[in-house]
């Protein structure tokens, strides 16, 4: 019983940093039709924020710097991953509008400079990030299940900033803006939405959650240059699999995922369970090509 | 080299206009035939002539990525799982041959793991034949499986590139994972010999040289001769509006299929002689990272041309070794770079480039294919 809760546990914190990695990337693609193969490296950098802003603090408070840090690190990883998104997509994206393979080639070609800045900047060598002290520790449940406080922080992020996402697609008026241009591009033009700038604010708060995410990676293990690159598959399968543009499908797939990769290498192993996942994923697929959640045509 | 629909419209070719074109096609075959195969090994080191072997195995695979790309608008971003295939196909072999000169029953890797007999879908491969068959059919056939479940349910765009993907991911992490029975990270290497002919030695990496050079001309040849065919037409009608097709009475979903299986095929013949001359084969070889490298080449070269993901295989390739011999530290640097600039100043690749120039030179009012159009229909995903 514990190893089964602790399993369901594992699988709802995975597919929870998941869920924040593609819910960005769910949108991004559903308005723009872009593949942002350096969405993980956005994640990268947000994690080196974190290592950053820990260097700083401790640096000026000495160890009560290493405690408060974090708190500083979550909005600072979200506005600097979101800047640089708002610049790729303004300086390149924009110029491969209507070619989603070549984004596709121009973005990678992207990630690879991206690694190799941080590589430069911070040496090849992982780098650690200290948790802060009030996060260590956990509660434990019965004898062998505990539930880390760092991995209950992190849902209690990714809840955060899900809810955020929802009440800014649903409720503001720019994310009114955003579904217009979703659903009709040139309609929404004509009617006085400037659809470039969606454009932008999109991408940036794309960007903006994966660094979020990789400050929450950062508290669970070493921070290293291709620390997005094993994320990125992954979050792309639950873009597919929820269906495009679909804050409902992105967590229903996000956490089926999770749970699905978990549950699968309990079963077998590892590597096996992975490749399941996949073969679910194409089965499923073969009876909903649109994902879960499916937009109505227009 | 080009032939889109529009310009095989109109006169029906004579006999001596015939004879022509078929001039004008054999050219670049006989010029990479003697740049190749001629000139290159006599003015190459032994050590260059093994990486420009190897980068020959690139280009065709760069071949078949081309014919499903550049021609049928599908990207794969998963052909290192048939690179792949191909290679650890010949590989098993090569193992069971070196265990067998050492007087074991079963490779070495799996007596460290505790395993003392071999698999049962090793044992096929002790068999020489056999693993060659399977160099071409096991991607074939696997990657026509695959399509057809893929294609039957209009999986398309950047939804397919995204699935082959995560097949590249999950064959390599199997392959990891199953050490046991695969080499794991270490792949599978150190075999001594094929065809009784001791591998290490320079006469022997000479006939493999060759031997890929020949493979790549008929891969060349072959892809030529299906581009031409009236089913080269049909895929590149799929690439440029591919509803149009289905609404004509075509199976888009087998012709897209067996376009992908004879890539696939093409890709596996790649991996058998790269395992051979480069003497590894190892999931680095195959997951996400090389298999999206692939493609570099073609964009680089010209998708939708034949000859460019020739060029594009060898300049990248030659370009990487360089760059990476020159500044080891920061060379990524530029091979990032070379992805942005392909696709952002020469959509077309440098044949796409040549052509178009040579076009205008001879001021030709015959309309080419921009770019955008060439690579994609741009209207779903």
């Amino acid at each position: 019983m514990d190893i089964v809760l602790s399993q369901l546990f594992n699988g709802l914190s995975y597919g929870s940093i998941l869920l924040l990695v593609a819910v960005g990337l769910a949108f991004s693609f559903g308005l723009m039709n872009v593949i942002n193969m350096a969405h993980g490296e956005f994640i990268m950098v947000g994690a080196y924020t974190a290592y950053v802003l820990e260097q700083v603090f401790t640096g000026a408070l000495g160890p009560a710097g290493a405690s408060i840090y974090f708190v500083a690190a979550i909005p600072v990883a979200f506005v600097i991953a979101g800047i640089m998104g708002m610049i790729l997509e303004r300086t390149l994206i924009r110029r491969l509008y209507g070619r989603p393979l070549d984004t596709l080639l121009a973005t990678w070609g992207v990630s690879l400079l991206l690694q190799q800045g941080a590589r430069s900047l911070f040496g090849a060598q992982n780098v650690q990030v200290t948790v802060p002290n009030w996060l260590r520790g956990g509660i434990d449940v019965s004898g062998q299940f505990t539930m880390p406080y760092s991995r209950l922080f992190i849902l209690v992020l990714v809840t955060a900033c899900v809810a955020g996402v929802y009440y800014y697609i649903g409720k503001t008026a720019a994310g009114r803006r955003m579904r217009a241009v979703m659903q009709n591009r040139e309609v929404a033009n004509a009617l006085g939405v400037d659809a470039p700038r969606v454009d932008m604010l999109t991408f940036g708060l794309a960007s903006g959650l994966a660094g979020i995410a990789g400050c929450a990676l950062a508290l669970l293990g070493s921070v290293g240059p291709t620390l997005g690159t094993k994320w990125i598959v992954d979050a792309f399968l639950v873009v597919i699999l929820g269906g495009i543009g679909q804050l409902v499908g992105t967590i229903v797939a996000a956490l089926s995922i999770g749970w699905g990769n978990v549950i699968l290498e309990f079963f077998s192993t590892a590597a096996l369970g992975k490749v399941l996942v996949f073969l679910i994923v194409i089965a499923f697929l073969q009876f909903r090509p649109a994902g879960i959640v499916s937009r109505r045509g227009r | 080299m080009e032939q889109t629909i529009g310009t095989q419209r109109g006169l029906a070719p004579t006999p001596a206009s015939r004879l022509i074109g078929l001039a004008q096609g054999l050219l670049p075959v006989v010029v990479l035939a003697v740049v190749l195969g001629v000139i290159a090994p006599m003015v190459l080191s032994d050590f260059r002539l093994s990486l420009l072997g190897k980068f020959m195995c690139f280009a065709m695979i760069a071949i078949g990525l081309d014919l499903i790309w550049g021609y049928t608008g599908m990207l794969s971003l998963g052909h290192g799982v048939w690179f792949g295939l191909g290679g650890y196909a010949l590989a098993m072999h090569m193992k069971i041959v070196a265990a067998q000169e050492l007087g074991d029953p079963i490779p070495d890797f799996m007596t460290w793991s505790g395993i003392h007999a071999l698999p049962f879908f090793w044992k096929p491969f002790v068999s020489l034949p056999v693993s060659l068959a399977a160099v071409v059919l096991v991607p074939g056939i696997l990657a026509f499986c695959f399509g057809l479940l893929v294609f039957r349910s209009r999986v398309k765009g950047a939804y397919f590139s995204i699935i082959t993907q995560a097949l590249a991911l999950s064959l390599s992490i199997m392959i990891v994972g199953k050490q046991e029975w695969t080499g794991g990270t270490n792949g599978l290497t150190s075999y001594t010999s094929l065809f009784g002919m001791n591998l290490m030695s320079p006469a022997t990496q000479h006939t493999l040289y060759y031997a890929t050079v020949i493979a790549l001309l008929v891969i060349y040849l072959a892809a030529k001769w299906i581009v031409s065919s009236p089913f080269g037409r049909v895929m590149i009608a799929i690439r440029d509006d591919e509803d149009r097709v289905r609404f004509t009475g075509y199976n888009v979903g087998v012709v897209k299929a067996i376009v992908f299986a004879i890539s696939a095929m093409f890709a596996g013949v790649a991996g058998a002689l790269f395992a051979t001359q480069v003497g590894i084969i190892s999931p680095a070889d195959i997951a996400i990272v090389p298999s999206i490298e692939f493609v570099l080449l073609v964009a680089v070269g010209g998708r939708g041309t034949l000859l460019g993901p020739i060029i594009g295989a060898l300049l990248v390739g030659g370009a990487r070794s360089a760059l990476s011999e020159n500044f080891p530290a920061s060379w990524q640097f530029f091979y990032g770079a070379l992805f942005v600039g392909a696709v952002l100043l020469f959509p077309a690749g440098l044949v796409g480039v040549v052509q178009q120039q040579w076009k205008r030179w001879r001021g030709k009012s015959s309309k080419i294919a921009t770019p955008a159009s060439m690579a994609v229909s741009t209207e779903e995903v």
